[in-house]
């Protein structure tokens, strides 16, 4: 399995690297907080650690950590607009329930 | 499901605690508001797409308020109830906005600010302001899916305290939170990443629609210094478009118009100005309600006659702020162009001339302070780790307080960085003072009557000391938004009293740019007028002190024809230190003093007799 992007997520977070003219990648993790269980984390990446899984998605390098991994492989991370506002979504196989407003969710 | 940006390593927000910060540009033509997303700042649209907002509010028949582009199409049509460039009213009574004929608006003279009268009543620029930040607040919030943290608004360098505050009192009837005001041209500056710019000096020209400011940053391990401010605060786009407008009227020789044909006619002299930027002839054609009809074309060269004044009216600001800042042009590494008149060819030009060199226009002129303040609203958010981008700000004028004689005493130099806090002893004047009237001023004169008075307030409680035995330190302390708060306090008791600078709303902004020009022009005068005070001061001193001792020792000590002899000197330095003549006053004060040596040396004995009376040798303390 793996972590993918699609091609406009992709071709933003390019857009944003570049602007912020540093950064090798980026990240995706959990975290256990909020309202479901879980949280998605969206971070650019300036330092890799020794256990990160690293995957390639359309020219953009996505860092994992194993522990993150088990939750969301296989998502596949879009750059949507709905109204005025626009932002990255994660389509994740694993989820088995959200909270109403999708911020966390449980496997 | 909701949408995320993308967050600095380690800064991921938990659910639910996401800090949106916006930057807001409240400008004199057009506001926008910009956030960082994804770690880039963008401007935020509306529905319709479009990034500016423009700074007009119309309060309609039907008792509701539009702002921005469906108020601008009321201009011509309502010109009473539709207000534009309310930011020149902001802090600012009736006399201090000079005249009016030229404006549509019915004015209320209320104490402090100007009010208008609207058909949905009396309003001041305060509410005004706050139902365009209401706008941009309410667009923020929907694009970025939540409730804001607080907003970061720019304000002209030269926006006095009055207007700062006004500032604040509109963003807070608009429920935002003020993170911080901030400078347009540090904004700028921030937008332009000249953090991340090899280090230099970089000038700031920002000609916006209401107010012209140059600003002299320098750049150093990323860190910005203001090392100077300068500008014009009713200088920008609306009087180029007010100058074409004249043009207009003599052209087509039009008798004074109705308040809804001078709005139109101003609207068809910005739309002919900007159309000119690309091209070389606009055709100004326009049917007025007195039924005359407008057909004008006016070209590049035209115009570029119409505004020459205009923009050396700039320039001279410009080498004022680089005087301040103790540099050459050469010093000068790159210029930045701010505001939308900063389009014009006419104005690009005659800023490359004077630079030599060709300045920085690579980023939207109307866009970049909105994203400087987004960048800085994001920092002080805390979506940053890293505080690699310290702003530092300057004061434009002096600060200080009125001492003994009308004279002003600096506490805090003009040009210094803010946040800042000076401190200053002061004493007592009389024996037995208990009370310290504290005047606060600001300005670059000598005395206090050339200076502009902040705010006054009483230290009372002070024991009962000799004069000259009290200790009372003043300290003067300016918050990062530049508002001034001022704390006096007697050390030996610790009796205390404070004032925050309030806005004396109603202070006339351009005595800033007046008061400049003067302090340059009247150096000599100056001090002049401080040595007659000081003087003035030496010989009152003298007098009580001696009129003090003839009293006391005079009869005992002095015979009637010494003592008459002093009671006449005294009666001479009297009168001439009511007079204008230094020298004469500082010769009658020479004159009392030798005349009371003799009587001096004698109280000096007395006492010292009256001390050693009695006393045995061995008990005094040599």
């Amino acid at each position: 399995m793996a972590i993918t992007l699609t091609e406009t997520a992709a071709s933003r977070v390019r857009k944003f690297l570049d602007n912020r003219g540093k950064g090798v990648g980026l990240r995706l993790g959990v975290k256990t907080t909020g309202c479901s269980g879980m949280a998605y984390t969206l971070e650019f990446v300036d330092e890799l650690h020794e256990e990160d899984l690293a995957f390639e998605s359309h020219g953009v390098k996505v860092i994992i950590d194993p522990k993150s991994l088990v939750y969301i492989d296989g998502t596949e991370l879009d750059f949507t607009k709905e109204g005025l506002n626009e932002g990255f979504k994660f389509n994740n196989p694993n989820v088995k329930g959200e909270c109403g407003c999708g911020e966390s969710f449980t496997v | 499901m909701a949408l995320l940006q993308i967050a600095e390593p380690g800064m991921s927000a938990a659910p639910h605690q996401h800090r949106l910060a916006v930057g807001i540009d409240l400008g004199t033509t057009n506001s926008l508001v910009a956030t960082v997303r994804s770690g880039m700042s963008t401007v935020l649209h509306d529905e319709q797409g479009h990034a500016l907002l423009p700074s007009v509010v119309h309060y309609r028949p039907d008792g509701e308020v539009s702002v921005g582009y469906p108020a601008q199409a009321q201009q011509s049509l309502d010109p009473n109830n539709t207000i534009v460039s309310a930011k020149r009213f902001m802090g600012r009574g009736l006399k201090d906005i000079g005249v009016t004929t030229h404006l549509p608006y019915r004015f209320v003279d209320a104490p402090g600010m100007v009010q208008l009268e609207t058909r949905a009543g009396i309003k001041s620029p305060v509410e005004i302001s706050a139902e365009i930040l209401r706008t941009l607040k309410a667009r923020a919030e929907k694009a970025l899916g939540g409730e804001l943290t607080g907003a970061v608004i720019t304000v002209p360098a030269y926006f006095d305290d009055a207007q700062r505050q006004a500032t604040k009192d509109a963003a807070r009837l608009a429920g935002l939170t003020v993170l911080r005001l901030l400078n347009e041209p540090t904004a700028a500056a921030v937008a332009y990443g000249l953090d991340n710019a090899s280090e230099g000096v970089y000038v700031i020209y920002d000609l916006g629609g209401g107010t012209f400011d140059i600003s002299i940053l320098r750049l150093s391990r990323g860190v910005f210094e203001v090392l100077a401010t300068n500008g014009d605060s009713a200088l920008g786009g609306d009087d180029f478009d007010q100058r074409i407008y004249c043009w207009i009227l003599e052209q087509a020789k039009l008798a004074p118009l109705s308040a809804a044909d001078t709005r139109l006619l101003l609207t068809k002299a910005r739309e002919a100005k900007e159309w000119l930027t690309d091209h070389a002839e606009a055709r100004i054609t326009s049917l007025l309600s007195s039924g005359d009809v407008i057909d004008l074309t006016l070209d590049s060269t035209t115009l570029s006659e119409l505004t020459r004044q205009l923009i050396a009216k700039t320039l001279s600001p410009t080498r004022k702020a680089l005087r301040d800042a103790g540099l050459e042009v050469s010093d000068i590494k790159g210029v930045v162009m701010v505001g939308g008149a900063t389009r014009m060819p006419q104005v690009r030009q005659a800023v490359a001339e004077f630079f030599g060199q060709a300045p920085l226009t690579n980023l939207d002129p109307d866009k970049v302070v909105a994203l400087g303040a987004a960048i800085q609203a994001n920092m002080l958010a805390g979506n940053r780790s890293d505080d690699d981008l310290l702003l530092l700000d300057v004061i434009p004028l002096s600060l200080g307080l009125e001492t003994m004689g009308g004279l002003a005493e600096r506490i805090i130099p003009r040009n210094s960085t803010i946040p800042v806090a000076r401190a200053q002893d002061f004493t007592t004047y009389k024996d037995g003072q208990t009370a310290m009237s504290i005047h606060v001023v600001q300005g670059e004169r000598e005395l206090v009557s050339d200076c502009r008075s902040l705010a006054r307030f009483e230290l009372r409680g002070i024991p009962p000391m000799a004069a000259g035995a009290a200790r009372i330190r003043v300290t003067f302390q300016v918050d990062a938004d530049g508002l001034l708060s001022v704390t006096a306090r007697e050390q030996g008791s610790g009796v205390e009293a404070n004032i925050v600078v309030k806005p004396s709303y109603g202070l006339d902004e351009d005595q800033i740019t007046e008061m400049l020009r003067a302090s340059f022009g009247s150096a000599e005068q100056d001090k002049q007028a401080r040595a007659l005070r000081e003087v003035q001061v030496d010989a009152q001193r003298l007098i009580e002190a001696i009129s003090a001792a003839l009293q006391k020792d005079g009869a005992t000590l002095l015979t009637p024809q010494q003592q008459h002899q002093i009671e006449t000197a005294v009666a001479t330095l009297h009168s001439l230190s009511q007079g204008e003549d230094a020298d004469a006053i500082k010769a009658a004060s020479d004159a009392l003093n030798h005349a009371t040596e003799a009587f001096a040396a004698l109280r000096m004995d007395a006492s010292v007799k009256q001390a050693l009376a009695g006393q045995h040798l061995n008990t005094l303390e040599l």
